[in-house]
Order: C-alpha cells, then structure tokens, then sequence
C-alpha cells in the first residue's frame, strides 16, 4: 500500500510535546477524549502527523489506526500542515447560489494546487469549506481570520497580491 | 414469548429476537452480508432489510428487535428489488474477476448475485482498483473485493482487541487499511487470520504456497514429509460437503499420500512431545522457583500478540517451540540421522488450521538442524485446493494410518487443537507425574473445555494446588493479562489461544459463511471431533504413547535434557508495535 | 458574583438590571445611551469589531464613558446589511458602518442627539422621520420568542439575561413543578424538534424519563452541530442568548432525571464556542450550574464538545458516537437514545432551537405557546434567509405564516428585478420549492406535503439564472462528500445519483437515465441507515417534480435553460449588434474569438465570431461587452 506519511518532515519541538502531553493528561480521563485531544493537538502542530498520532495512541493506550480513523473522519483534521496563509473558501449553498464555485475555481486556477493541497513553497493552502454564517456577505472567503465578502472572481488577483 | 407475523403467518418468538432470528425459526433465511453476530451488529450493508407494517422505510431485519404484533414481510417485491439494487450497486464498486477470486465458489456476494439475478452493470461509474497490500507473510489484502461489511474490522478489533485495520477516510472514499495506509507487515498484525475468514469475498486471503508444496513432491532429490494439525482433520471435510464436525483423519492421511507426500505423519505426535517438555519445564518452574504463572506457546498468533503488546510477560511464555516446530526440529535431525539423509535433502511441509504457522517458520531461532525446521505451511483450505486439483476424490477415500515413527499420538495429542486442550494435556502428565508417576492419576479435566472466552480452575495434584486459567481470542487474552499484571488474580499455569475456540477455529479453517456461522458454533463442533478422538485412544497421557518413549530413549535421553533444549527451545524478543 | 440559591437573590439582580436592558426594550431614557453593536458572525466578518475599537476611542475622546455604554450583541437578523448598530433609546439603525463613519456619529448623534440621517438605514428614514427598527417591513413582520434576546442583550453578561427573566423557568420547575408536570407543559404547548424531523419534544422527554426505570446515568445533550449550507439560526441563538440554551437543558435535566448534559457545537463557530464557554462559566459561577442548584438538591453539569467538520454529526445517533470518541458513523434504530443513547445511557438530545422555546413556554405556560401557529406545528420558526433576496439574514415568524410573506415582505424580495424561481427549504435533506407553493402556510406537514421538510430552518432563494439541476447536483456533491460511507445506499448509491446528474448536466444522458435516477432516489429513500440517507434523494426528487421540464431540455435538447451548466452553454455574437471592437477578443483566455468578414450596416468594422470548438465557456466575452452583443444559450 502506499503509505501516506504527511508531505513534510516532522519537526516537532519538546515544548510542542510537553504541551501535548498536558493536554492528554486534561482529558485522558473524560468519556470520549479522542476528539478534544485531537483538536488540542492539531491546535498545537497545525497538523496531525503520524508522529503526534502515535503519541496520542500510546499515551491513550489504543490502536494508532482507531486514531487515525477518527482523524480522516472528520474534515477538520489534517494530516498534512496548511499554508502560511489557508484560504477557504465557503460552499455553503447561500453562497453557491451566488457564484461561489466560481471564485473556488479561480483560485485553483490562480495558485496552481486542488483544494485540500498547499502551494509548493508553503505559502497558501486551498480548502473549500462549508457555510460559515456570513451568508449575508455571499460569496464568501477566508484568508486565515481576515474574511472577503461579495466577491467576483475578478477580485482574487488583487486579493492575492497583498500577501505576495 | 411475543406474537409476531412473518408473511401472514403467526409465530410465537423469544422477546429478545432480532427479526433476523425470528424469520429462522419461522423457516426462513433473510440474507445477510455485514452481520457477525455478537461482533458485527451494525445494519450497515442493508442486504437483509426486511417490510415492517407501519415503518417509514424498509429496517435491517439483523438489528431489528421483534415485538409484540409486529407484522413482517421478507419476500415482497419492494424487498427483492432493494436487494437487488444493493447488490447491484455494491458491484458497481466491485472488480468483479470472480473467475480468477480466491474464493472463487465460496463467496457470500456471489452467492446472492446469483439468487437475486443482478445485472452487474447496471450502475456505472468510479470505480476504483486501490493497490493489493502483499507485504505480510501469511496473507494479502485487495480492498477492490471489499465490500466495507466490516467483519474483519470486528474481527481484529472486537474478537482480538488489536485493531490494526479499521475504516478510514469516510463516504465513498472509505476504505478498510491499516494506519496511514502503512504496510500491514509493518503494523503489530499477528498473523492470526481470524479477518480472512470472517471476509465474505475475496479480499482478504491467505498467501497460496501450494505451487512451492507440488514443486517439491515433483523434485526427486527430495524427501518430502508432510505433518497435519490435530484441528485439521476436525474441518477439512466441510470443504467436501460433509457435515461440520465431522472427523476425516483417515482420509486425510489417505488425500495426502496420494498427492505423493513421502511420508504422512502427525503433528498430534509433536504435541506429545510439546507436553514432554512443556508440563517437565512447569514442574521445573514450580520446584525450582521459575516464572510463574508459566504461560504456553504453541499458538504463534499469540506469541507475537505477546511481544507486540505483552512484553512484560515474555519470561513467563514458555521456551518450547510449537508442535509444527518441534516436528520439524524432529525432522531435520533425528529423523534425518535415522534416514541417513542431509537435512538440506528433507522438506517438511506442515498443514495448519492456521495463517500465523505461515510466519512461524519464518522466525529466528527455528532452525535445529541448521535449516528452517519447517519448510512449507500450508493452510486446511489450502490443502483442500490441492485435493480438489489434483482430483481426488475425498469422500470415497479409504481411511489411513499416518507413518511411523513420528504418525503415533495419544489422547492428549489430538485435544491440543481445542481451547483447554493444551492444558489438559499437560494437566495429565504433570498430575502423573507429581502423584509420584501414579497411572490413577486424573486423566478428565472437564473445567478447562468449552468455548468460554476464559476459564478458570484450581487443582489439588499430589499435594500441591494448582492454579490454572484458559483463555482464547486475543481480547479475552488481553482482558486476562490485565488482570494478571494488576494482581487481581493469580495463576500458575495459563494456556492462551490466539483464535476464539482455539485452532479449529484458526484462520486457516474452511470458511463457513457467516449464515452458518450466526447460527451454528462452529467452534464447538469442530471441538466435539477432536475430544471424540481422545476419548477413544488407547493411550490418553503424551509420555504414554511409545513412539515419544522411543524418541527420548533413542534421542533425547530425558524432558528438557541439554539436547532437548536444543532443538525443541526457542527464544522471544519485544517487538515494536510499528516498523 | 455570589451564588444564588434563593429567588429573592435572583429577583435582586433582575431588579438591579432591568433598567440597564429596559432602556433598550421600552426605550425608557434615563439619560444614558446604549449603543448595541453586532458581535455575531455576520457583522463580524463585515468588521463589527472594529467599529466597537473605534466608538470606544471616540467616546473617550468626546468625554462620553458616562453617557454611553458601548455593548456587544448577537446577530439582530439582517445580516446584508452589517455591521450592525442600533442606538437606544431611540432604537435607531446604523447599517453598513464603517469606521470612518463613526466620528460623525459620536459627535453629532451620541454628543448632540441628532441622528446622521445618511448612516441610517434607508427603510428607517422618510423625509424628517425616522423609524426604530421594529418598525421596519423586515422586523415588523416577525415574532420573537426563540430569539427574543439576540441583539438585545450582552450575552456575555448573565446579569442582562437575569434582566430577562433568565433562570426564572429554571426556579419555577425546580420547585412548583414536578418533573411530570415540566413534561406535560412542554407536551401540551405542541413545541416539535426544531432540528428537522420534528418529533414532539415533551413525548421525547416522557420516553426519555419512563422507558428505563432503573438507570444509573442519564444525559441531555444539545445538537449544535448545524450543518446545513446556508443555515445559521442555533449559531445566532448561541452567540446571542447563550443562557437560554444552558437554562433550558438544565429543565430538560430535571424533567428526565440526567445531571449531566453536553452541548455538541460545530468548531467552525468560533464565536459561539467562546460565549458558551463564558455563559457555563458563569452559570456555574452564579449555582446555575453544578450541585444543589437553588438550594434544590437538583444538581446539573454541562460540557461543551466540538464537532470537527462532518455533516453527518447532526443526526442524533452519529453526534452521540462522535462525543465518544469515535468516527460520527449513526448507529441503526432501535434502540432508540432515549433508551440507549450517549455512552449506552437513556438520552435527550434536542436542538439550540427547540432548547430556546423551553424557558418560555414554562415561564408563559403552554397555552400561550399553543396559540401561535398552526393545528400541529405550534409556536414561531427561525429562518435563516439566503441566496438571491434582498434582507438576507435571520428571521422568526410565527408557523403557519406563508414563503411569499418571508420572502418578499420581510425579505424584500429578489434583487436585480429577476424573477422568483425556488426557494430550498431544509438543506440536502429538503427540497425545492417552486412560485406555486408560495402562499403556502410554513409548517412541518405542509412543507413535507409538497416534497421538502422544515429542516433547520435554512431558506434559500432562487431566481431564473439558477439552474435547478444544477442546485441539485449541488446538494448531491454536498452528500457524497458528508456521507459516512457506512451504509451502501448512501456511500454507493449517493454517488451514483451524483454521476448521474454530472451526466445530465453534460447533456450525456437519456431519458432511461432519468428513469433510473427516479428509481435510486426512492430505493435510497427505503433503504440507507439513517435520516440523513433517506432524505438524501430529495433535492433531486423535488427538483424533478416540479421543474422536469429543466431536465428534459438538458436531456432532449441539450440546453441548459438557466444557462448554468457549461458544458451546455453556447456563447454567440450578433453580428448586427456588434460594432467589431475585439474587446471580447481580447479577453479570451482560449483566442476563440476572431473578426469576421461581415460589417453590419451603420458599423465601421467587421463583427468578431466565436469558434464553438474553442470556445471554454468562460464568459469572460459576455462580460467584457459594451453592446450587448454577445448572448448564451
């Protein structure tokens, strides 16, 4: 089988593990402790490399593929890190009704990657996300925490070259 | 008891049935592709709906409780054809090269393909052919024939409590594969197989070394001999129609012979032997303050689930090889000397209930006579398919004798092939042994049979207490250890099988589909066999039976002597969980 | 803040904040101004928080602290129209703030009293009047009761809540009311899940106390996982009136005997995850939360879990897997949660929504709830208004009020003077509504009747350059990709259905496909595990109801009549009208457009043409044209 280790090194950091290793320690206890371990651990890599899942099935005493299951679940996780700036862009059907396949497109086209992927040098990354409630700007993207509304497609140049 | 209808007719039922178990004993089997009862009860792959009066939509008869005034249909045309589309959309993601499938003639979909008449091009359209995973030893996985029922998921992670496959990814991208899509020969898979014969089609299967087995009977320059596990001859049969548990060692021996195997012996021989050196080396333990609780290893699926996952208790597995190993140890040394032939010159082909016996032979340490003890390990399925090719034609078979030297065994032998058999037979020489060589010593140790995943006894043997425990499937094994290692309770003697049931119900049995085995034990009829076998052997104790007399006065001088140790002990080392 | 154990203690505090909420309510001037700013997702996307950085330091720089209270809300509804700021207690509408406006604002409005009239939003001004906002066409029209506090209040105060009657149902049940009565209440006052399926929430909690007698754990959970497109009211409720949800699931607690609840919110509501944390902080603070809650013996504690982006998560048995732990895969019925549910324990699980009804009903009793709305679906609806309308936003009507009154009174109607086509009510799971069923009154059977459902309440609106296959290869794309991929109707057949619609919207497909489409819809309907697969096919068996004729055409004529679907889409120039500038031609990423010979009379150059064969459908010509010259079809 093709062994889908994440795209880049691990380089994780002992403070990067300390930190996971308290969040275990918070949670390891509840009923149900995978999800909040996972997201507090992606929220400390960016990521979930096989390297931080291992850790999590270890210190969880649980098979490292019901971890990896869980996480290729759920569209949150990843297994590979995101770009410096990740952009989504939301296919909610309030926006999809207003072009926002469009502009979905356009920066597939503009960036050269599929959604899902990171530009080689690690700068953007492209996901397609579901409504995030700013329907009344539709359509809508997100470039990290900044969001642009009511765009066109001929708005992504100029959007893009502020973070070039 | 609840009324219920099925079809308009009325039945009294037991509260408790699914819709499933009621149609049974109404007379009617509902098909069923993802449902393993007890381990998989999940309604997922929708095969076995069923039309409930007043339901919304069609329900899964497998999970579906009965109750009081229900009123069932299981045969309406809106049921045949949701079959039927099922089936026909499942073969729309299906790489339908059933003529060249393993289970080609064994295969659950395939079955109902031809009761329900699909069309299998009726859907088109993706269907992808993701890459066949041939990196274990003991088997490979094709996941273009899986059909995401899940039964192996339970299997390794229910029945075993490894869980070294699971579903990842989700919807149509779903897949069944280890973590990462990592090379299952890289995770802590121990081989056990239990996932291939709980597979309906043909993507999970063992590795084929039948093509090595006739190459070697086709090469004069060999001597080739063959050795059958007690289990086999407790399964074989059912591959030639005969009813489950029926015992065919006759013809076994007979099939074997007749594919042109130089010598037909036994593996009920070298379990014999495993009890020579396995209850002297407990008695050893227990005068001279070994490790205790000593813990057997003659299933190798458990072996490596113990360096995987149990390393701490590594000093307690006991150094005797398995009964396949101690035969082939036997074989390439004593034998040899015997025949007057190299050891290069011999291949020992083994025939197992087992996948993990394909891996055993692989290990370090295995090698007696300076080469592998065992050459070839073939599975009971494995050896069916070399019968059925070669044309023979099983069931008018005359039944045979194996060869001696190494064809005799005792009752204590042949009930090694059942969870508690390994124990029992020990039970028998060590009472024996410990009453001061007494021949009234107990020879029935009735607590340690049956299916139960654990068992539990406490023995007073010639003044001295003994403390046992049986355990069988991995998840119960686990469930035991733990105990153990939080001192919740305590042992001296614990035998531990990697299959539920023990080896004949071993992942390299005959499949029964899952229709016969929701109903049927499989387990315990094929157990039946093997203590019918016991019950009726002149000698029921292994130091009684005279060829293993013969090989200790011609060989091995005493039990766990210096040259004993040597060729029928091994060593263990921890694993890493993942490569 | 002290705990409150007695009604007097809560009464003290209501007291003490009444007049701080009542200048907002009944516009009682006491001197000081309020200044409600939106601090839902909308506005802050739109930049509401920086306006508030912004109205602080002018504030300060006027001398106003003492004169003005800058306060941060929940979504007001009119999401189009952000950031949002009303100031009380005149209630005037500040829309599409900017920061630059606000100077103007603070100095002239907050300093002077006198409103920047061309700040205001249009609708409010006439001539020297101006009108609050409940006067609005958009307000004027609704009925508040789920989200009577949302832009009212701080929800990051409990005290404002309080103000509120907040925790006073609580009070009432936990001594007048026996846990039967609380049941009985909510049976009576007709209130059904607001999640989608609409099941009666008081049987639900009846089941959930009575069907198991002797267990040792119950629980009461909260979906607020919503995961429909376009569909954002428990959002708003959450970050708006946080508490209600919270006091609500601590009477549920009560009525079915659980002490332990959990909130199962969607991860992308950041703001809303951060105000539950704060509202659980502070209610566990106050004895709201935790043992021996006023001094009752009763005792209830909340967790909050995150789901992590998977659609599946809404249907109750898939959420309760997911809060154990494991991949959000639904579990077959029966046995049902309230027998069986979260960790094998008897369950209630209830949406943001329903939860928001309960604390009213209690406190006004069920009659009160009763009579608003139809004969089987009582009380209001919160809509979450999309798509091709005016006001988009979020708004609360009574049930039984008709699409026609949403859409084109409250919702103001479909821009651009384009004509109403659909409207798609209840996400992947709904369907298409066509201009015949406008008059029809919204309630849970009416909308199944026509071939949609309620759903969450999401409302999107169509117009005539909407393709209706389209939209429901759309919703089909939406489930392959949100299937769990357990069962096969849904992993399999979902796909097949989407590849079937790829077809038809390539002009690929015959009319046996349609057919054959039509037949998987309803085996998927009868066959797949869960809600969400059988409701699966409805986008396409709606759209095929009442827009067949769209399907045809892409099938028989290959023709797109929306023009959406590029596979279909011809782009041709009218050589009379173009004057043969080669604009178009110059905006062709695939030089598909070249000059002709022709020059119609009265032009100067010859027209320019496009090669169908190169043509990639892009429309940058059509765009780029001056004359209108250059059409699609």
């Amino acid at each position: 089988m093709a062994f889908k280790k994440s795209a880049v090194p691990f380089s994780g950091t002992p403070e990067q593990e300390e930190q996971l290793r308290k969040v275990i320690a918070q949670h390891k206890d509840d009923p149900g402790a995978l999800m909040p371990i996972l997201q507090g651990a992606q929220e400390i890599y960016g990521y979930l490399p096989i390297e931080v899942q291992q850790m999590i099935a270890d210190a969880m005493e649980i098979p490292l593929e019901k971890v990896y299951g869980v996480v290729t679940f759920y569209a949150q996780f990843s297994i590979n890190p995101k770009g410096k700036y990740k952009i989504s862009v939301c296919l909610g059907t309030a926006c999809y009704v207003k072009g926002s396949g469009d502009i979905y497109t356009k920066l597939q086209e503009k960036l050269g990657i599929s959604g899902g992927e990171i530009t080689s040098d690690g700068k953007f990354s492209l996901d397609a996300c579901r409504c995030i409630g700013a329907c009344g700007l539709a359509p809508v993207m997100t470039i990290n925490e900044e969001v642009y509304g009511r765009l066109t497609p001929d708005d992504i140049d100029t959007i893009l070259a502020k973070y070039n | 008891m609840v009324n219920i209808k099925i079809n308009g007719a009325e039945y009294q039922v037991p509260d408790d049935s699914t819709i499933l178990q009621a149609a049974r004993i109404a007379g009617i089997k509902i098909p069923t592709l993802c449902y393993l009862k007890d381990i998989n009860e999940i309604g997922a792959c929708r095969i076995c709906v069923v039309e409930v009066k007043g339901a919304r939509s069609l329900v899964a008869s497998c999970v579906y409780p009965v109750n009081e005034g229900m009123e069932i249909f299981t045969n309406t045309p809106k049921v045949v054809e949701s079959r039927r589309t099922t089936l026909e959309l499942i073969l729309s993601n299906h790489n339908i090269s059933c003529l060249s499938c393993s289970r080609g003639g064994n295969c659950e979909l395939h079955e109902l393909c031809n009761e329900y008449g699909v069309d299998p091009h009726k859907f088109e359209g993706e269907n992808p052919t993701p890459e066949i995973d041939y990196s274990a030893t003991h088997m490979y996985r094709d996941n273009s024939k899986c059909i995401l029922c899940r039964r192996c998921v339970a299997a390794c992670g229910v029945t075993q409590g490894i869980g070294v496959i699971g579903a990842n990814e989700r919807g149509f991208a779903t897949q069944i594969a280890s973590a990462f899509d990592m090379d299952l020969a890289d995770t802590a898979c121990v081989s056990c197989g239990q996932c291939i014969t709980a597979c309906p089609t043909g993507a999970l299967s063992e590795k084929d070394d039948t093509a090595k087995v006739l190459e070697a009977i086709a090469n004069p320059d060999k001597l080739v001999v063959v050795q059958a596990a007690p289990a086999v001859r407790a399964s074989l049969g059912e591959a030639f129609g005969l009813p489950i548990g029926t015992n065919v060692e006759g013809k076994m021996i007979a099939a074997l012979r007749r594919l042109g195997f130089d010598k037909v012996f036994d593996t009920n021989f070298s379990a014999d032997l495993t009890i020579m050196e396995e209850a002297h080396e407990f008695l050893d333990r227990v005068q001279n303050g070994g490790t205790l609780p000593m813990i057997t290893s003659c299933s190798p699926g458990w072996v490596r689930y113990c360096e995987n996952y149990f390393p701490e208790f590594i000093p307690n597995l006991s150094t005797c090889k398995s009964p396949q190993q101690m035969f082939g140890a036997v074989v390439k040394t004593y034998y040899a000397k015997k025949q007057g032939r190299n050891p290069e010159d011999i291949v020992c082909v083994s025939v197992m209930p087992c996948t993990a016996k394909k891996f055993e032979i692989g290990r370090d340490d295995q090698n007696a006579g300076g080469v592998p003890d065992v050459d070839i390990a073939i599975t009971t399925r494995e050896l069916a398919n070399l019968i059925k090719r070669a044309g023979i034609m099983f069931n008018e078979l005359p039944d045979e004798q194996a060869d001696s030297p190494l064809g005799g065994y005792s009752g204590a032998g042949v009930i090694f092939g059942a969870t508690g058999g390994v124990m029992e037979a020990a039970l028998r020489t060590a009472a024996w042994k410990l009453t001061g060589e007494n021949n009234d010593a107990p020879v029935d140790f009735k607590e340690v049979r049956g299916v139960e995943g654990v068992k539990e006894a406490t023995y007073e043997v010639g003044g001295k207490t003994v403390r046992v425990a049986v355990a069988s499937g991995l998840a119960n094994a686990k469930k035991l250890l733990r105990d153990v290692k939080a001192g919740k309770a305590s042992y001296d003697f614990i035998e531990i099988m990697a299959c539920p049931g023990g080896c004949v119900n071993g992942g390299g049995q005959i499949i029964q589909p899952a229709s016969v085995r929701n109903f049927t034990d499989i387990r315990a009829e094929r157990a039946k066999v093997l203590y019918g076998i016991d019950e009726k052997c002149e000698y029921r104790r292994s130091h009684e039976n005279p060829d293993i007399q013969k090989l200790y006065k011609e060989f091995f001088g005493e039990p766990n002597s210096h040259k004993a140790h040597e060729v029928l002990h091994t060593s263990y080392k921890e694993q890493k969980l993942y490569r | 803040m002290n705990v409150i154990k007695t009604i007097d203690e809560l009464n003290a505090i209501k007291a003490k904040y009444a007049d701080v909420v009542g200048t907002r309510i009944e516009g009682k001037g006491n001197g000081v101004r309020d200044v409600l700013v939106c601090g839902g997702t909308g506005c802050t996307s739109s930049g509401s928080m920086k306006i508030i950085d912004v109205l602080k330091e002018e504030i300060k720089k006027n001398g106003l602290e003492d004169k003005v209270n800058v306060i941060k809300t929940g979504c007001f509804g009119l999401c189009a129209l952000g950031p949002i700021m009303i100031v009380y207690p005149e209630g005037t509408f500040y829309s599409k703030t900017e920061p630059e406006h606000i100077p103007e604002i603070v100095e002239q409005h907050l300093k002077n009293g006198q409103p920047v009239k061309k700040y205001l939003y249009a609708e409010t001004v006439s001539g020297d009047e101006i009108k609050s906002l409940n006067e609005t066409a958009f307000y004027a029209n609704q009925h508040r009761v789920a989200l009577r506090n949302c832009g009212v209040i701080s929800p990051e105060h409990v005290e404002e809540y309080i103000a509120r009657d907040g925790y006073q149902a609580l009070y009432k049940c936990l001594t007048q009311l026996t846990p039967d009565d609380v049941i009985e209440t909510i049976l009576n006052s007709g209130l059904r899940g607001r999640g989608g399926a609409g099941f009666p929430t008081g049987k639900k909690w009846m089941l959930a106390r009575n069907l198991v007698k002797d267990a040792d754990q119950k629980f009461v959970c909260c979906n607020a996982d919503e995961g429909d497109p376009g569909a954002f009211m428990d959002r708003s409720v959450l970050e708006g009136d946080p508490h209600t949800v919270i006091e609500a699931m601590a009477i549920a607690g009560y009525a079915i005997g659980a002490n332990q609840g959990y909130i199962y919110v969607r991860a992308e509501y950041p703001i809303a995850v951060e105000r539950l944390k704060i509202a659980i902080s502070q209610a566990e603070e106050i004895g709201m939360l935790g043992d021996d809650i006023f001094g009752t013996g009763f005792s209830f504690r909340l967790g909050l879990r995150l789901g992590a982006g998977a659609f599946v998560c809404g249907e109750e048995t898939a959420l309760m897997t997911s809060i154990e732990g494991n991949r959000g895969e639904p579990r077959p019925r029966p046995p049902f949660p309230a027998v069986k549910g979260l960790f094998g324990k008897p369950t209630v699980l209830n949406n943001v929504e329903t939860y928001a009804n309960v604390c009213q009903i209690i406190l006004n009793g069920a009659d009160w709830f009763a009579s608003m709305g139809t004969e089987k679906s009582k009380g209001t609806k919160v809509f979450a208004l999309g798509g091709k309308i005016h006001n988009t936003g979020l708004v609360e009507v009574p049930m039984g009020t008709t699409l026609r009154t949403v859409i084109e009174d409250i919702g103001g109607g479909i821009p651009n003077g384009k004509k109403f086509k659909a409207a798609q009510t209840g996400g992947p799971s709904g369907g298409c509504i066509p201009a015949q069923h406008l008059d029809i009154p919204i309630d849970y059977d009416n909308l199944i009747s026509i071939g949609s459902m309620m759903g969450s309440g999401g409302l999107i609106v169509m117009d005539e350059d909407n393709c209706m296959v389209d939209i429901a290869k759309f919703f089909l794309d939406f489930t392959v990709d949100e299937s769990c991929g357990k069962c096969t109707p849904c992993r399999i057949g979902t796909k097949r259905m989407y590849e079937m619609l790829e077809k038809i919207t390539k002009g690929n497909a015959t009319m046996e496909d349609l057919d054959k489409l039509e037949k998987l819809c309803y085996y998927i309907k009868d066959n797949a595990l869960c809600g969400l697969g059988q409701t699966a096919p409805n986008p396409v068996l709606s759209t095929m109801r009442y827009f067949r004729d769209e399907y045809e055409a892409h099938i028989k004529e290959k023709r797109c009549p929306a023009g959406v679907c590029k596979s279909l889409l011809n782009f041709t120039i009218d050589k009379d009208k173009c004057v043969g500038c080669g604009l178009c031609a110059r905006n062709c990423p695939a030089s598909a457009i070249t000059r002709t010979d022709y020059v119609a009379p009265g032009k100067k150059l010859a027209a320019m043409a496009i090669d169908s064969q190169k043509c990639v459908k892009c429309g940058a010509c059509m765009d780029n044209c001056k004359f209108n010259a250059i059409s699609k079809g």
